[in-house]
């Protein structure tokens, strides 16, 4: 079952929703991305929640004209204009009062979504209300979706990125640096703007499928997971794509597999392991790589400081150096130096002193160099032959002597 | 633009200048956050080519000046020109290097990622990033001793080594006038030197530098113009005519003024 769902042969309905949901992942994670980068991610919850009073009303709108009350385009649009009535009410709160930016997101967030469970629950009341289902774009629900909605769905998921692909170096620039942006003439006010709106856009195209709870999550997951592989932009983005691809299609596939299975929940699902696994194991920035490091420095202070000991003629105590030297083939189990160690231990000493008499010297060569000792470098990694050649002769000469 | 140069100025007699002939000229300048103005009734004159130092104590309005000259906040009143067109005509011809503070580090971007930023004219949206695009940031990168940097992620920089990163990116926009906010806060001592040549290289070839600086003792070896703030303007000129005594007391209150020159000459 399990494997028919990942293999598309469900058939028609779930293929459909596979290919709406892998599209909205995608448009999500790349346009999360730009929200992730220029630290506004809980923006999205708001907008989000508010989208859930312009769904009921446009229900009752579309009722009270004598239409089908549940067709989706026409609550699309009215969730659209409710989140970004939303929207324009945080950013005022935000400018012309001294409420933070999180304390409006919090005010109209809870807000509008109490404003909208009223109106759903109203809704329910209703004659013409009994089936609408309208809870259902809450948590997503992919059950009966329409071969329309789907194409919705994709058309709307291409159009956003289009758009986030024509204004990414701008909207990079405003993320990294608005002050500079600004002096080169970038509009601050419009480029924010501009991204709020295509992730209003993500939210209203993703209703359907993910709900309006749990959106923020494929915003949100993909591109923090993607910074964890790259230290480029321009990667993190595509990345944040890919995960938020990848999330959708199996998430949607596996909520194929049983009828009452909400797809949302197993979106967003899929997205945290995708993110658990990149926070265990991305090389640069993973829990495990930071663990190994941190292992590796440990040995190698000890050995340099074994080492040092050693070539003092002194006997090495603790008991972890003494088993990393015996291992390096530097000391035998006896703690008495090899041959090996005991050549290791005099090039040990040598660098010792070398910086010694660099701590000595002025001048911003030296000063510069001297920064970077933290122990553990080498110096004749730092230095030309020549100048190691030059250096080892100032040692030469006795103390205190200047030419 | 005459009627400006007669704005009165308090306690400080100049001769009228006109503003088309400056690099940057800035007349009856007044910034406030809310409040009290931070800054009041500046004028100022950046003549090309020239190397202005802007002092003052802390909370003077020194980087307030700066980034309301370029727009960054607004301004109560004033007018900023740039060799006599209004601001924002003459973008391309001012660069800015920001304090570092105001950067997030740990930003997905690579040394020579944010030199590109100073290319984005050229770049526009869409355009593709070129070899001659990539030479030319690597060139500025050069100017300040980082090349063998460019694909670092900004954040495993020291201090010092981003700020010359901030330079470069200036660098790159080949402007006319280059603004700094603060450029040798917290830097060692090889950054500040290769700044500083950098900066007069720049004033050498005619552009015009303006920055906002803190170490009085440095101001004479660095600058040949001085800016003395404190809320509104206390001297302004060649070093060597407005960076006195009197003035440095008005600034900072005899003691400290005092205490500042007798590092400076021992």
């Amino acid at each position: 079952m399990l494997l028919d769902a990942l293999t598309l042969s469900l058939g028609y309905n779930a293929t459909l929703v596979a290919v709406g949901a892998t599209l909205l992942g995608i448009a999500a994670g790349v346009t999360g991305t730009f929200l992730y980068l220029r630290k506004r991610a809980l923006l999205s919850d708001a907008i989000s929640h508010a989208t859930l009073p312009g769904v009921g009303l446009a229900f009752l709108v579309m009722v009270a004209f004598g239409g089908d009350g549940r067709a989706l385009p026409g609550l699309l649009v009215g969730s659209a204009l409710s989140a970004a009535l939303g929207l324009i009410l945080v950013q005022a709160l935000t400018r012309h009062t001294r409420l933070s930016e999180d304390a409006a997101i919090g005010a109209v967030l809870s807000v509008f979504f109490g404003a909208g469970i009223v109106l759903l629950t109203v809704i329910q009341t209703l004659p013409s209300g009994r089936q609408a289902g309208l809870d259902t774009l809450l948590l997503g629900s992919t059950a009966g979706m329409l071969r329309g909605d789907a194409l919705l769905i994709a058309a709307g998921g291409a159009l956003v990125l289009a758009l986030v692909l024509l204004l990414r170096r701008p909207l990079l620039m405003v993320a990294f640096d608005p002050d500079y942006a600004l002096t080169r003439g970038l509009n601050l006010h419009r480029l924010d703007l501009a991204a709020m709106g295509l992730v209003l856009a993500v939210t209203v195209v993703g209703l359907k499928v993910v709900g309006l709870i749990l959106i923020v999550a494929l915003l949100i997951i993909p591109p923090v997971t993607a910074r964890f592989w790259s230290d480029r932009a321009g990667t993190v983005v595509a990345l944040a794509g890919v995960f938020g691809g990848v999330a959708g299609y199996v998430g949607a596939a596996l909520s194929a597999t049983a009828p009452a299975l909400p797809t949302g929940p197993l979106i967003v699902l899929a997205a945290f392991a995708l993110f658990v696994v990149s926070l265990a194991v991305s090389p640069s920035r993973g829990l495990l790589a930071a663990l190994l490091a941190a292992r590796a420095t440990r040995a190698r202070v000890h050995l340099r400081q074994g080492l040092v000991t050693l070539g003092q003629g002194l006997p090495v105590h603790e008991g972890y150096t003494r088993r990393l030297l015996t291992r390096a083939g530097l000391t035998r189990p006896d703690g008495v130096p090899t041959e090996a160690g005991r050549a290791a231990a005099a090039a040990a000493l040598r660098d010792e002193a070398r910086w010694r008499l660099l701590r000595r010297e002025t001048g911003t060569e030296a000063e510069a160099l001297v920064a970077r000792d933290d122990g553990l470098t080498d110096l004749a990694g730092l230095l030309t032959p020549d100048q190691l050649r030059a250096l080892d002769a100032r040692m030469a000469r006795p103390a205190g002597v200047t030419p | 633009m005459a009627s400006l140069d007669l704005i009165a100025e308090d306690g400080v007699t100049r001769p009228a200048t006109d503003p088309a002939g400056q690099a940057l000229a800035l007349r009856g300048m007044t910034v406030s956050y809310g409040g009290a103005p931070a800054v009041f009734s500046v004028d100022a004159d950046m003549p090309p080519g020239t190397m202005t130092a802007i002092i003052g104590p802390n909370g003077a309005g020194k980087s307030t000046l700066l980034k309301a000259a370029l727009g960054l906040i607004p301004r109560v009143s004033g007018v900023v020109t740039v060799f006599g067109r209004p601001i924002p005509e003459a973008r391309d011809r001012i660069a800015y290097v920001p304090q570092r503070a105001s950067i997030d580090w740990d930003f997905p971007t690579r040394v020579i990622d944010v030199v590109m930023m100073g290319l984005y004219r050229e770049l526009g949206l869409l355009g593709r990033v070129r070899a001659r695009h990539r030479d030319a940031a690597l060139d500025c990168l050069r100017q300040v001793g980082m090349e063998d940097f460019a694909p670092r992620q900004i954040g495993q920089l020291s201090g010092g080594q981003q700020q010359r990163v901030f330079l470069a990116r200036a660098l790159a926009q080949k402007a006319d006038i280059v603004l700094l906010d603060e450029p040798f806060a917290g830097v060692d001592a090889a950054t500040e030197a290769a700044i500083v040549a950098v900066l007069k290289g720049l004033r050498d070839a005619g552009r015009t530098v303006v920055a906002v600086h803190h170490d009085l003792s440095t101001v004479a070896d660095y600058f040949d113009r001085v800016l003395i703030l404190n809320r509104r303007k206390l001297a302004e000129g060649p070093v060597a005519e407005a960076f006195t005594e009197a003035a440095l007391s008005a600034a900072y209150g005899g003691r400290l003024a005092t205490a500042a020159r007798d590092r400076n000459a021992g």
